[in-house]
């Protein structure tokens, strides 16, 4: 319990709190799609004038990866075939997280010391928010997807393209409007972060392969010993 | 080929594991079955699915049990002609003639050692020989640089030599290898070191063109850097040939099948060259490839024992069911391949067992039965399908003539035999939906991931299901437009009772 409701609330005193949390939660949840409506504004809107919450942004990217797992199974085999034998539902859970955790702490590493506006939360938001269009494009597909021949399907990879390509728009500008950046400089730090990540992915393999070489000396010189005695 | 996953599935696969164990998986992961069973298809996914045999050997006959006198010499070619076998003994320089004289029989019946009245009457390193529908003998007298042609009784009719043409080089030697014979008595000839296609000479002996010229494979970089270079730099680099054909078949309709060994992996990957053809009169390739991959034998190409590469295709036979069947010499494995492209089944290698081979090198059909012709150890293997084999055939024949009821209990028992049999899913799935059930049918297609005839399917099921529920359908059409149109009538009906004057004159 935080300060502010340190005194002990009434009954109806919690029921009106908990009603004005859920309702700032459904306008912040409806928020998402006048931002991927209109990128720009949305995304000041969003961290700048506090329209945003985390409780929406972590909605957002469970309901992505809900879809990402969703989709294997019940998209037509005509447009996704399935080796259930190689399936790692973990790794597709960590498709979307890991990128997104490199994305964000590396952007934000960047930005922080080029004078960007957004905290580390900002722009987690901010990339959350921004992958709306993937669920809301990719559920209704998979389910027409099962009502199509392969001659019709042609529209399935058009759409499942833009999805992407819009959710991809609306990080890139979203990460400019939270950071207040010019349109030059949101794309020179896009392709910094990208390169950030890049060069987070080199340091996480040295550091894991050299904790496991390290390990494995340990384990090493214990069974050496054990053989001694 | 197919793509199991997407980019970013690898990326984040290789991430996530260098973050559990460092431990970096390599690419994604394919099943693969390292003891090899003698028979094999290959499933959707690739992955090797041991079958049941489709063949089994009947009896291996050498020279002894042919009833020869003196063994075999780097015996070349086999042809078969109703019941003849014509057995090119190449190194001895003759021909042998076998007849089937019963089920497991090969009898010697003559040799063909001389033409009478050619010029020499003596072959010098026969490689081939066709026999068109009069019994005339077409002979390819490689070293004699000719291809004979003689009469039944081995009187010499004319010959066939290099043509003059200025396609042909005069430094390049006529060297037929293998030729084939179609009704009208025009020849087709496969030459060593002629790589422009087949050699079409008419009945009359006049060169009249060459036919089915392979492609000519390239990459995009040595393209560029030919064109940068200069003309003395060019001359230098390997040029752009294409490869030569090393066998060919006539089918029964007069279609050439032609088969080419040697590819290059990374051209059979990129599929800029055809390891089988099928060549109509004008030389084009009209080979139907429908398969989930394509028609060049193994998918793996492993180093096991020593052997490496895509498999090597040294000769075809087409059966009367279009079932064409490959044998592939580097791994002594013999393909067959319906006529639709798709794998029917793998099976043999190398060895000294009956069913494997060090070096086979023709092979030829009998009705459903096969022959192989070993060059090294100078055998000549008897194939008979087996029940399961002879199911397959039965099941196809019964579909080509229209008995669905039939086809589908046939390829039923062939699916209770091999339950991984895509083959024997998709022909039960075809009989269904010729037979109209297109609801079962689509469950058959969906198993074994055969999109185009599952469409099919699925079109025609729509179609009858929206013939059927036509009423539901513009009823529930209806309501969604009137239900919000009623709804906001109501409340304007509503609306127009609050606030009619005579409740508010009553206030």
């Amino acid at each position: 319990m935080s300060k502010k409701y340190s005194k002990k609330e009434s009954k109806e005193e919690k029921r009106a709190r908990r009603a004005v949390n859920f309702d700032r939660y459904k306008k912040s949840l409806k928020f998402g799609f006048y931002c991927i409506s209109h990128p720009l504004d949305g995304f000041w809107k969003l961290t700048h004038e506090h329209k945003g919450s985390m409780a929406a942004a972590n909605t957002i990217l469970i309901l992505a990866i809900f879809t990402r797992i969703i989709k294997l199974k019940y998209t037509s085999f005509l447009f996704l075939q399935v080796y259930w034998e190689d399936i790692n539902i973990l790794l597709y859970i960590a498709s979307i997280l890991f990128p997104l955790a490199l994305w964000v702490v590396g952007n934000w590493a960047l930005t922080t010391l080029f004078d960007g506006k957004g905290r580390l939360g900002d722009v987690y938001m901010g990339t959350c928010y921004g992958m709306l269009p993937y669920p809301l494009i990719q559920l209704p597909l998979m389910i027409v997807s099962n009502f199509v021949t392969i001659e019709e399907g042609q529209f399935y990879s058009v759409l499942s393209v833009l999805s992407l390509v819009w959710c991809l728009i609306l990080i890139v500008c979203g990460m400019g409007q939270i950071h207040a950046y010019s349109a030059g400089k949101t794309l020179l730090f896009t392709v910094a972060s990208l390169f950030a990540v890049l060069v987070m992915i080199f340091l996480l393999m040295i550091f894991f392969s050299m904790v496991t070489q390290g390990v494995a000396y340990f384990i090493s010189i214990g069974r050496e010993l054990m053989y001694r005695m | 080929m197919k793509k199991k996953s997407t980019k970013t599935k690898i990326l984040c696969r290789l991430l996530t594991a260098t973050l559990v164990s460092g431990v970096v998986f390599a690419g994604a992961g394919k099943a693969y079955a390292g003891e090899e069973n003698y028979t094999y298809v290959y499933d959707y996914w690739e992955d090797v699915q041991e079958s049941p045999d489709a063949y089994t050997v009947s009896r291996v006959f050498d020279f002894n049990a042919l009833g020869i006198s003196g063994n075999l010499k780097s015996p070349e070619s086999l042809y078969v002609k109703g019941d003849q076998v014509y057995l090119c003994d190449t190194g001895n320089n003759r021909i042998l003639v076998l007849e089937r004289s019963g089920s497991d029989e090969l009898s010697f019946v003559q040799e063909i050692k001389t033409v009478k009245g050619a010029e020499p009457e003596t072959f010098s390193g026969p490689a081939d020989i066709a026999v068109d529908n009069d019994g005339n003998y077409y002979i390819a007298d490689r070293e004699n640089n000719r291809v004979v042609k003689a009469d039944p009784d081995l009187n010499f009719i004319m010959q066939f030599t290099k043509p003059d043409d200025e396609a042909i080089g005069a430094e390049q030697a006529f060297k037929p290898d293998k030729i084939v014979c179609d009704t009208a008595g025009r020849i087709y000839c496969e030459s060593a070191g002629i790589n422009k296609g087949l050699l079409k000479f008419e009945e009359d002996g006049t060169f009249s063109g060459f036919v089915g010229a392979t492609r000519v494979s390239y990459n995009f970089i040595d393209y560029i850097w030919k064109r940068l270079a200069s003309q003395e730099q060019r001359a230098q680099m390997i040029s752009f040939v294409p490869t030569e054909y090393d066998n060919v078949y006539m089918d029964k309709e007069g279609f050439i099948y032609a088969v080419s060994g040697g590819l290059k992996e990374e051209d059979l990957d990129a599929g800029t060259v055809d390891a089988v053809r099928k060549l109509n009169m004008m030389g084009t390739d009209i080979l139907v490839r429908n398969g989930d991959y394509p028609v060049f034998g193994d998918l793996y190409w492993g180093g096991a024992g020593g052997i490496s590469g895509p498999s090597y295709f040294k000769d075809v036979t087409v059966l009367d069911n279009d079932i064409y069947i490959c044998l592939d010499q580097k791994r002594g494995r013999l393909f067959g391949y319906d006529d639709q492209g798709r794998m029917v089944y793998a099976f043999g290698g190398n060895g000294n067992q009956a069913g494997y081979f060090r070096n086979p090198v023709s092979i030829e059909h009998m009705g459903n039965d096969l022959l192989v012709l070993d060059q090294l150890d100078c055998t000549i293997t008897l194939f008979i399908p087996t029940d399961y084999g002879s199911l397959i055939y039965q099941a196809m024949d019964q579909f080509d003539n229209g008995e669905y009821d039939e086809a589908q209990a046939t390829w039923e028992e062939v699916k209770t035999l091999n339950g991984n049999y895509s083959l024997a899913y998709i022909g039960i799935g075809r009989s269904l939906y010729r037979k109209g059930e297109y609801e079962e049918a689509m469950k058959y297609f969906e198993a074994k991931y055969d999109d185009e005839n599952y469409s099919r399917a699925y079109a025609q099921y729509r179609k009858q299901w929206i013939r059927e529920n036509i009423i539901g359908i513009v009823v529930v059409i209806l309501a969604l437009f009137l239900v919000p149109l009623s709804i906001g009538r109501v409340y304007k009906i509503k609306e127009d009772i609050d606030n009619a004057d005579i409740f508010k004159l009553s206030k």
